[in-house]
């Protein structure tokens, strides 16, 4: 294949960026997107000019690391993570647009890299469950129903990679955030911080510059994983439930 | 002039930590004999941790739940990507919640067997008996793992072995174990007991004295380099299965920080020892960036096999059933598809080797659950293995539900790492390496789900207690300044590295010598290895090194976010690492677990290995670059577990 590809460029946080077009060819259906990527850096690294900047680590869909928007979506056309997208999804002769993720909390760090320390500051906040190690009890000292256990699990699947604020027309982080304070505070393990979790993930969420949730759902359908949006409901449901338990203690 | 391969034996390596008495009452003894660190003494020792994998991620959390002041760094933008996160099959652990006979003894001797007496009968006995405190460890902080409808913890068997004792989270439980460690550790950031420093690697490590005093590391978004002290250094920084271009570890996973510790004078044990993983997914061109896994829990419920006929081109569809050969089946009878996995990989190069492989190139076997699918219906296969099914059809586009899985070995962990005693500490006092990072549990061969429990155990349980001793006994340390002397050295050693780098200004990308290199190391030091290859290898990697330094081009400075440079930096170490790999796998002139020399096998093609010879772990000492090391032997002495030729006919 034969691909005309225009990509943000942009040399550090601090400079201007703007769209540069490279062709690329010989392009296999076979490769993954970021492979196709690799055939473009590797010959501008032999005409000497500066490759692509792009986060990717696993390139099996778990790492959460790669993050491009393709043409105008979070991770391209398919339901899944960039490193997953294969080119079979492209035709001989298109134009694909190529841009990182867009969001006022991800400032961009150079071309298609963000920084999403956002992030790590929410699950910092307390997405946890205090446990120091040690002092566990016996594992089946309690037992989970299972479809709990299944809904802490679909939950817990979230790789961190961003896609919901990219897609999101407000760049709200609430279906991230959801996803951790619905794992935790399902679990028995997670109850005696139930309260606070989601009352300071939550705070944090908004001082990280987040927008507000409008529940336009961009976010549901662009997740690899596939966190539903019905996530976001549970955690409005904890919030209002804490908010008033807090209140009245 | 000495070549490279006329190494000198130097005096042996002891384990100076490794207590003695019965097996059972060792980890009991050392954690007595273990000097203590006041609780209000630890805020004042500073303990540097790169990595932020199961292994770094737990032992930072751990330390810091102790009052240690931990700095702690991970080349991602995010410690919660560390590559522990891929795995997907699960963790093992003695429990005997099936009551099938599991038992801390039974998962100790399959260890031990299963890495073909080649580990330490101390030290995987204590993974064994800390194995059952993982589990609970990870109940308490929400780890989501597989539940039964009572709502007790489900369980699948792994490939060597015949009780159910591997706990998982459908296909994700590396990376849920992980987030458990992640989110302790975030808790320690939070508390300002962990300075997390993100998207920053190591670059070489910093001994004073005679101990690790800190390390060199580089921001990789300024290009800024910065030197770091402490009383301790941990590197949980992982495996070095990258050396072969294509595996199953993550793009930027790297041997740099282990490779940079052996040159400071950490021994570096039994290198050759990689695992090559039965089922990947096999690699459809030269675009191929890396490999992809498919865990071995498929084996539970898929079969494997090829046409009974060669170059027999069918679909698998038309193959009728009397056509085919389940050669694991056939040749493995007691453990079928559930071998080990250097044996099933082994199984595959050979069926393949005969010209009875199956899709492009014949470099692929089927792994098929038809059969699964008409005992089981589609739906409990799909609650299975339903992620890695749709990984698998992502990337083939081909359905796994209706057609076999083709499947292919992979380069995927490193037994080998850096040598330690007992208490996990390298022959540099005060370096510690704990996980996949370190030699120390898995002999020639490791058993799947044991990786995220050797991970754990170093991690949470083993380091944060052997630690103390070593920072007991040393209590006053002179604080290091930038201004010492070793410390600009080490420093200024790095900069005219990476100037060096990018003052070449060649013809040649840091991938294109990855992948020579690579290459190189797949046929001659890979599944099969002879005299011969080896020799061509140790001729071969000199030559590459020299053309690199001529021809290597990285664009752009090193004041910037550069992520040439930091491939270019790596391929240096794996340019002097592979060629120790080939000695190792040179000099160990037999054959065991997934070291396989076809000078040493039985009359059915099995490894046969040399116990009078080489019952011992090769430690090897750096000189200089392109110069012979010198080995030091450990020697192995198994006192439970008897060895003999593994049968898992």
């Amino acid at each position: 294949m034969k691909l005309t590809l225009r990509v943000w460029r942009q040399k550090n946080a601090d400079a201007d960026g703007a769209m540069s077009t490279y062709e690329v060819d010989g392009i296999s259906t076979d490769m993954s997107f970021l492979e196709m990527l690799d055939t473009l850096n590797e010959e501008l690294i032999l005409r000497g000019e500066d490759p692509v900047a792009f986060d990717h680590d696993c390139r099996e869909g778990i790492c959460g690391a790669c993050s491009l928007v393709i043409n105008g979506d979070a991770h391209g056309p398919e339901r899944t993570t960039t490193c997953q997208l294969h080119m079979r999804s492209f035709q001989d002769g298109d134009t694909i647009d190529i841009e990182p993720w867009r969001a006022s909390a991800f400032p961009v760090i150079k071309d298609l890299v963000v920084d999403r320390s956002a992030f790590d500051r929410i699950i910092q906040a307390g997405g946890y469950i205090t446990a120091p190690t040690g002092a566990a009890p016996e594992a089946h000292a309690t037992p989970v129903p299972k479809p709990d256990a299944d809904f802490a699990f679909e939950n817990a699947e979230c790789i961190g990679c961003g896609a919901c604020v990219a897609a999101c027309p407000n760049g709200a982080a609430m279906l991230f955030t959801s996803a951790k304070v619905n794992h935790l505070n399902v679990l028995p393990q997670g109850a005696p911080e139930r309260e606070t979790r989601v009352l300071d993930m939550v705070a944090q969420m908004d001082d990280e510059g987040f927008g507000g949730c409008t529940l336009a759902g961009e976010c549901a359908t662009a997740c690899p994983k596939g966190i539903p949006l019905v996530s976001i409901t549970s955690m409005n449901k904890e919030w209002l439930r804490a908010t008033r338990k807090v209140a009245k203690r | 002039m000495t070549t490279y391969a006329e190494y000198q034996t130097g005096e042996p390596v002891v384990d100076g930590k490794a207590p003695s008495g019965p097996v059972g009452e060792r980890w009991d003894t050392r954690r007595f004999e273990a000097k203590l660190v006041n609780p209000a003494n630890r805020r004042k020792h500073t303990v540097i941790v790169v990595g932020t994998g199961l292994a770094g991620g737990s032992a930072g959390a751990t330390l810091a739940e102790q009052g240690y002041h931990v700095v702690q760094f991970c080349y991602q933008d995010s410690p919660r990507r560390a590559h522990s996160i891929a795995a997907q099959g699960g963790i093992n652990a003695a429990k005997n919640y099936r009551n099938d006979g599991d038992s801390i003894h039974r998962l100790f001797y399959d260890t031990v067997k299963g890495g073909d007496f080649r580990a330490r009968e101390s030290n995987v006995h204590r993974l064994a008996q800390i194995s059952v405190e993982i589990i609970d460890q990870c109940v308490a902080q929400g780890v989501p793992f597989a539940r039964e409808y009572g709502g007790l913890l489900d369980t699948r068997s792994f490939g060597g072995v015949q009780v159910s004792r591997t706990f998982y989270a459908r296909g994700q439980t590396g990376q849920q174990l992980l987030l458990g460690a992640y989110q302790a550790l975030s808790r320690q950031i939070a508390a300002g007991n962990v300075e997390m420093h993100a998207r920053t690697e190591m670059l070489d490590l910093i001994v004073i004295d005679g101990r690790a005093r800190g390390i060199v590391a580089r921001d990789l978004v300024t290009g800024r380099i910065d030197t770091y002290f402490a009383d301790a250094v941990v590197l949980a920084s992982g495996g070095y299965g990258n050396v072969f271009y294509l595996s199953t570890n993550a793009m930027n996973s790297n041997a740099t920080a282990i490779w940079r510790a052996h040159r400071r004078g950490a021994y570096f044990a039994n290198p050759c020892f990689t695992q090559i993983h039965p089922t990947c997914i096999p690699r459809t061109g030269d675009h191929q960036s890396k490999l992809t896994l498919m865990s071995e829990s498929l084996r539970n419920d898929g079969r494997i096999w090829v046409p009974k006929a060669k170059g027999d081109t069918r679909p698998a569809g038309q193959i009728p059933e009397d056509e085919r050969d389940y050669y694991l089946e056939r040749i493995y009878p007691s453990f079928g598809n559930l071998v080990p996995r250097d044996i099933a990989s082994r199984a595959a190069k050979n069926v393949c080797d005969e010209g009875r492989g199956v899709g492009p190139g014949g470099q692929g076997v089927y792994l098929d659950f038809a059969d699964a699918i008409k005992r089981m219906g589609r739906g409990a296969v799909e609650a299975k293995y339903g992620n890695l099914f749709d990984m698998y059809q992502r990337i083939t586009d081909e359905d796994p539900y209706e057609v076999p899985m083709r499947i292919y070995p992979a380069v995927h962990y490193t037994m080998g790492g850096l040598w330690v005693d007992y208490d996990l500490q390298t022959t540099i006092p005060g370096l510690f390496a704990i996980g996949e990072a370190n030699f120390s549990d898995h002999g020639a061969n490791r058993l799947g789900a044991s990786a995220l429990m050797q991970g754990l155990a170093d991690g949470y349980f083993v380091l944060p207690s052997t630690i103390n001793d070593y920072l007991a006994r040393n209590p006053h340390h002179e604080d290091v300044t930038v201004d010492h002397p070793v410390v600009q050295e080490v420093r200024a050693e790095t900069e005219d590295r990476l100037n060096l780098l990018l003052s070449v200004d060649g013809d040649r990308t840091p991938d294109s010598f990855h992948r020579e290199v690579g290459e190189l190391m797949w046929e001659f030091c890979g599944m099969a290895r002879t005299d011969s290859g080896l020799r061509k290898a140790l001729e071969r990697i000199p030559q590459i090194r020299e053309e690199f330094w001529r021809r290597i081009k990285v664009p752009g400075t090193g004041e910037e976010f550069n992520q040439s440079l930091e491939k270019a930096n790596r391929v240096v170490d794996y340019l002097e690492l592979a060629e120790l790999m080939c000695l190792d796998a040179l000099h160990r002139a037999e054959s065991c677990g997934g070291h396989f020399r076809e000078e040493s096998q039985t009359a059915d093609g099995e490894a046969a290995r040399k116990d009078d010879e080489f019952a011992y772990a090769a430690a090897w000492e750096f000189t200089s670059t392109g110069s012979a090391p010198v080995l030091h032997k450990e020697d192995l002495v198994f006192e439970y577990v008897h060895p003999t030729q593994r049968s898992y006919a």
